[in-house]
């Protein structure tokens, strides 16, 4: 389960036995992994943990890339790595982003 | 439950050596601890980063969610696999001061993995040693097969899980301890789509495509074929029965990755597995 439960693993390491409110992703476009699908899989990869029943926020970014002939930047919306002006000689920007932005922690009194 | 193909169910994982020879106390692999435990994604490899952080200071303020007072936001700012990617750094870096190439080969299943893998094994007895990490979901069938033909392997069964990881295969090398120069081979499990997402500290990716599949794969994967340093081709005595087209496959694969390297080649008849060889011999 894989991408999921590394977000998971990755807030319980961090948040040192806190409980989760909500957990806050950047997935890009272009990163391979589908949002929904960690939506489908979050409860499941978080129960019994700090974050169960806490918030999947999933902030998805969209694929740029940069054409090393003309120079340009334009948007992508697959892996198919065309600029606008023929050339294939493209490099992706953005797009890519398989990030664990931010968690909030409910506020507890720490012994 | 992976995200793409419901892949999980971690407890289920083993590590099968098949050669006893394996089992002595040879080099230990990557990791500095134990083998030969079951494991699963992140659990039970310690921590990487030393303090226990019951205070997070770098916290910023309550945000302004209407549970302001009740939250304190941690910035964390990761990649989400960032500790698979330490970990295959630390696989890759282990075998790079043993001098050992490790060839990663992905594909659908049935493309013709194990078979090349048995031919190769033939070829290259007597002057190159090669070893093999076998990921299936399960079976210890592939790995067994690999030392009929002549070489050492280790099985890793993924249970439910669809791909390879960098803690799995730092296991596995571990229990392979592959000897200095050898030729590394990690057989991925068969699926197009969640091998590609995991670095398993391999030098290289290879995706095999039999002809049988059809000839429009790499759109349909394409971050498989995105992350693929040579396509090969396998199953070409088929051709004359399938409509299979080479020159859209080339198309496809280069509108993705225009450096790509595509040999195609025929296990069963023997046909160009010298450019395979000589692509592996330049490692
Ligand atoms: N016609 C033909 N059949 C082949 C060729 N290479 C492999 N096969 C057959 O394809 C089938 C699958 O081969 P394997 O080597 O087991 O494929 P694999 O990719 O290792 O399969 P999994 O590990 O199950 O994903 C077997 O029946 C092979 O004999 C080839 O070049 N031509
Ligand atoms: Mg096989
Ligand atoms: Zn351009």
């Amino acid at each position: 389960m894989a991408i999921t439960q590394s977000v998971v693993d990755m807030v319980v390491d961090r948040t040192a036995g806190r409980r989760v409110a909500s957990v806050q992703l950047q997935v890009g476009k272009l990163a391979g992994v589908v949002a929904d699908a960690m939506r489908f899989c979050f409860e499941l990869a978080t129960s019994g943990t700090v974050l169960e029943g806490a918030r999947l926020e999933i902030e998805e970014t969209p694929g740029r890339a940069a054409c090393r002939a003309c120079r340009d930047e334009f948007d992508v919306a697959d892996l198919v790595l065309l600029c606008p002006c023929g050339s294939a000689d493209v490099r992706i920007v953005a797009g890519r982003e398989l990030l664990v932005t931010s968690v909030q922690m409910v506020e507890e009194p720490c012994a | 439950m992976c995200l793409t193909c419901g892949c999980g169910d971690e407890e289920n994982i083993r590590v099968t050596t098949l050669d006893p020879r394996a089992a002595e106390d040879g080099p230990s692999g990557p990791a500095d601890h134990g083998h030969g435990h079951a494991h699963g994604h992140g659990h039970g490899h310690g921590h990487d980063h030393p303090d226990g952080h019951t205070h997070d200071h770098d916290a910023v303020g309550p945000d302004g969610l209407g549970e302001a007072a009740h939250t304190e936001t941690l910035v964390l700012s990761e990649r989400i696999l960032a500790k698979n990617d330490r970990l295959a750094e630390h696989n890759r870096n282990w075998l790079r001061e043993r001098n050992i190439p490790a060839v990663n080969l992905m594909s659908s299943p049935g493309s013709g993995k194990t078979s090349l893998l048995e031919r190769t094994i033939a070829e290259l007895t007597g002057t190159r040693e090669v070893c093999v990490i076998e990921g299936d979901q399960e079976t210890l069938f592939d790995a067994e097969r690999i030392r009929t033909a002549g070489a050492r392997a280790v099985q890793v069964n993924t249970g439910a899980g669809c791909h390879l990881d960098a803690p799995m295969v730092r296991d596995a090398i571990g229990a392979l301890a592959p000897s200095e120069g050898s030729l590394l081979f990690i057989e991925n499990v068969g699926n197009l789509v969640c091998p590609a997402l995991f670095d398993v500290g391999e030098q290289v990716k290879v995706v095999v495509i039999s002809v049988t599949e059809g000839d429009d794969k790499p759109l349909k994967y394409p971050h498989m074929f995105t992350a693929a340093d040579l396509v090969v081709v396998n199953k070409t005595d088929l051709l004359p029965y399938v409509d299979f087209d080479i020159a859209k496959l080339h198309q496809q694969a280069r509108s993705l990755k225009p450096d790509v390297e595509i040999i195609a080649l025929s296990v069963r008849h023997g046909d160009n597995l010298d450019a395979w060889y000589a692509w592996l011999h330049a490692l």
